[in-house]
């Protein structure tokens, strides 16, 4: 009996004020409180509200057989504490009917893993305890940010004490292989790997409201017989994408509401077919092969790689820059400077300074703040002077 | 396809970017079978360009013996046409000339074999004019700049008068940006359909390599490179400039350009106190044109009103970085540079100070520009231009 594995990701990035060059050592804050809190209530009431209240009302119509997974950042979830408490509730609801599953990442939505593993680890034991604290969920299963992952990754995650870890189905891993199986990862025996199936994935995340599409409009018993053909001698099919996908990426006057409503009905109606949250999945089956990633590879763009973050001089200005701060936060021993300089880690901002604007741009464009990648790395390096003399002068802000 | 094309600038008979841009659009047209006879106001020796046929207004007035035969630059022209330094007595002069450069056009058209025609701003709107009275084939009038952005709101309203009249008596208009087509149709009263947009491009030059000096001096230089007008915003670089200069002293800023606003840019620099930190080149020519690019660090072109703005894409050729103000035409067409609006100063000086301090910033402009201006050619403009002609001769 082959399983639909559902994983949505939930972030907010914290959302920079305009920070010249004149504003440095003025002892101002970094985030703009105003927009952060503007776009979490609309992201709130497009997406978070509307698909929370029916997820619970599919979950509790299919008595449990309708199953998913959320992988919730810190960086969100301290929004969501602070202005949107209704929301968090609404999760907390979810957590509570037994068929959803919390996901472990790091709790600022960083790319640690690729500079320091020993904030790596740090970062996905504090989201581990949010986790905990929150939604009494002990996360199982681990997503790195943006799906990142290689083998080195595989066998630090195995260590932490995870038994699976999430992955993009990349053509140029698999080969011909399918991505509708459990495999292992390279140097990490116990360690399931999930992979995204994501033709199917990208069908509803990007494409759905694309009137040009031949497949347009995409209706759910459309869908549902395409995951079957796909899940014919196969162990699962794991539809990954952001959750912000319902209502705010397709705006409900799409239809996206109607469809996500008709899924699950389409979908049990099919012989065989039942949902699996990703820690069942690799319960009930065992891995067919194993998964050598000796490179990191993403979910992002065509590329699948770190191009989106860290594929030009600015993004790997920035990044060196903010990672060779870590000594010397550490060193001060101020837990105020110490979530600065965590908060400043957040893999949003060097997406923002990515300039493969003609391939993808359009998505980054989308999602950028910025009127330019070259404003988006001047912002940020205006910050992280401020933040850098604010370290080693030793005054607080 | 046989254009009659009235120009007030031909290589090497320049002074700004509209010499520049009408030589490289009349190469890329060739390059395209059409055939041009470019008109220019007079000659003195020899035009070099073998791609176009050039005729001289003032030869033909000369041989009729009617009128005056002298023309001035297009320079001195739009030096004066400021308004805060009228001159009654010039301005009567260049409208003079600019008529009798009409009547040699209708002498021309009576001469020549050709199937449309094609005048390059206000100065030829008279003798685009005549030309289609004498030929009765169409007309079509490329704007290049404006009064309203080369002067601000203290228009000379003769000027005005005779865009206006152009504007309204062509058949077609082609405009070198969105930013200019906008002020034709909310300033001019012009209908959008008429108005077909053609973005400039820029030539590539050989032997720019030979310019790539090392520098000796740890001081980085930056550029403005215009007339000193009000349209170019010399001001406003200056204000940056002395925001610059307090987080970053190793920094000089060159001025490279005249205009009737020099005194008081050097007289505000004097009164700033930050003389060591300027130098004024004067009008630079050719070869110092190159070498001026080539040794800056950062280009600026703060432009209150720029229809298209050709210096930006010159700098890039030199892997300088440029910032540019939205006010201008070239940023529809350039992604890979700064950009700020002119009167933002704080602004400016913030992406400045940047530029300077930032080598991964710059590194990153240099080298996503190269690609870009792989895409910025003539022959793409050109065979706008041609559509263009093809619709109207049919």
């Amino acid at each position: 009996m082959p399983s639909v594995c559902l994983y949505f990701q939930v972030h907010q990035p914290l959302r920079h004020r305009r920070f010249s060059v004149f504003d440095i050592g003025r002892g101002l804050s970094y985030e703009d409180e105003q927009m952060n809190r503007q776009i979490l209530n609309k992201v709130a009431e497009k997406c978070y509200l509307p698909a929370n209240s029916l997820m619970l009302e599919l979950i509790e119509k299919h008595r449990g057989k309708f199953r998913l997974s959320f992988s919730m950042s810190g960086i969100v979830l301290e929004q969501l504490l602070r202005w949107r408490p209704d929301v968090l509730e609404s999760f907390v609801k979810l957590a509570k009917t037994g068929a959803v599953e919390f996901l472990g990442e790091t709790y600022y939505h960083s790319l640690a893993s690729l500079y320091s593993l020993a904030e790596f680890r740090k970062q996905v034991m504090l989201h581990q305890a949010a986790m905990e604290r929150h939604f009494a969920f002990v996360p199982r299963v681990f997503r790195n940010t943006e799906l990142i992952y290689c083998n080195s990754l595989a066998a630090e995650v195995e260590k932490m004490g995870f038994v699976a870890m999430l992955a993009e189905g990349a053509d140029r891993i698999l080969g011909w292989r399918s991505p509708n199986y459990v495999y292992r990862a390279t140097a990490a025996d116990k360690l399931r790997v999930l992979l995204r199936n994501y033709r199917l994935s990208d069908d509803v995340a990007f494409r759905f409201s694309e009137s040009s599409w031949p497949e347009y409009p995409l209706l759910a018993d459309k869908y549902a017989n395409w995951i079957n053909q796909a899940a014919q001698n196969s162990q699962t099919v794991n539809l990954f994408m952001d959750y912000e996908t319902f209502g705010e990426h397709q705006w409900a006057e799409t239809g996206i509401f109607e469809f996500l409503r008709a899924l699950p009905e389409e979908v049990l109606k099919l012989p065989e077919m039942e949902f699996l949250t990703p820690s069942e999945v690799v319960e009930k089956y065992e891995p067919v092969g194993e998964l050598d990633v000796p490179d990191p590879m993403s979910w992002a763009d065509m590329e699948r790689d770190l191009s989106a973050w860290i594929g030009n001089h600015m993004q790997n200005d920035a990044i060196r820059t903010v990672y060779g701060l870590e000594s010397e936060v550490l060193g001060r021993g101020d837990g105020e400077l110490l979530e600065t300089w965590r908060r400043l880690q957040t893999s949003d901002y060097f997406y923002y300074m990515c300039t493969k604007w003609f391939a993808d741009g359009d998505v980054h464009k989308y999602f950028n703040p910025y009127p330019s990648p070259y404003e988006a790395y001047i912002n940020y390096m205006n910050i992280l002077d401020d933040f850098t003399q604010r370290v080693k002068g030793g005054e607080g802000r | 396809m046989r254009v009659l094309m009235f120009g007030w600038e031909f290589p090497p008979y320049i002074s700004g970017g509209l010499g520049t841009a009408c030589f490289g659009l009349t190469q890329a047209l060739s390059r395209l079978g059409v055939e041009i006879i470019f008109v220019l106001p007079h000659i003195r020796g020899r035009v070099e360009a073998t791609h176009v046929e050039i005729r001289s207004a003032a030869e033909v007035i000369r041989e009729a013996k009617d009128g005056i035969t002298e023309f001035s630059p297009y320079l001195v022209a739009s030096s004066f046409q400021n308004g805060r330094s009228f001159s009654g007595e010039y301005t009567a002069r260049i409208l003079e000339e600019v008529q009798a450069y009409g009547y040699a056009g209708e002498k021309i058209a009576r001469r020549e074999q050709f199937d449309l025609i094609h005048a390059h701003d206000w100065m030829t709107v008279f003798a685009g004019f005549y030309a289609r009275r004498a030929s009765g084939k169409p007309y079509i009038y490329h704007v290049h700049s404006l009064e309203l952005d080369r002067s601000g709101e203290h228009v000379n309203k003769d000027i005005f008068e005779i865009e206006s009249f152009g504007l309204k008596e062509a058949d077609h208009i082609i405009s070198v940006s969105y930013y200019t087509r906008s002020i034709i149709i909310n300033r001019y009263g012009i209908s959008p359909e008429k108005i077909t947009v053609v973005h400039n491009a820029v030539s590539r030059r050989e032997g720019r390599e030979k310019f790539k000096v090392k520098k000796k001096s740890k001081e980085k230089i930056v550029l403005f490179l215009g007339r000193i007008t009000f349209q170019k915003g010399p001001d406003y670089f200056v204000e940056a400039a002395a925001r610059v200069i307090k987080v970053f002293p190793e920094v000089r800023f060159v001025m490279a350009g005249t205009g009737d606003m020099m005194p008081a840019i050097v007289e505000r620099v004097a009164s700033l106190g930050l003389g060591q930190y300027f130098h004024f080149t004067g009008f630079l020519q050719g070869e110092e044109v190159d070498r001026m690019y080539a040794m800056s660090d950062l280009y600026v072109m703060p432009s209150v009103s720029e229809p298209f703005g050709i210096t930006p894409l010159e700098a890039m050729l030199y892997d300088v970085p440029v910032i540019i103000s939205r006010q201008s035409g070239i940023s529809e067409v350039v992604r890979h540079a700064l950009k700020v609006d002119f009167w933002d100063v704080e602004g400016l000086a913030n992406l400045m100070i940047s530029a300077l301090r930032y080598p991964a910033l710059t590194e990153e402009l240099t080298e996503q520009s190269r690609q870009e201006l792989k895409n910025i050619h003539w022959d793409r403009s050109a065979e706008k231009v041609v559509n263009l002609y093809n619709r109207l001769c049919s």
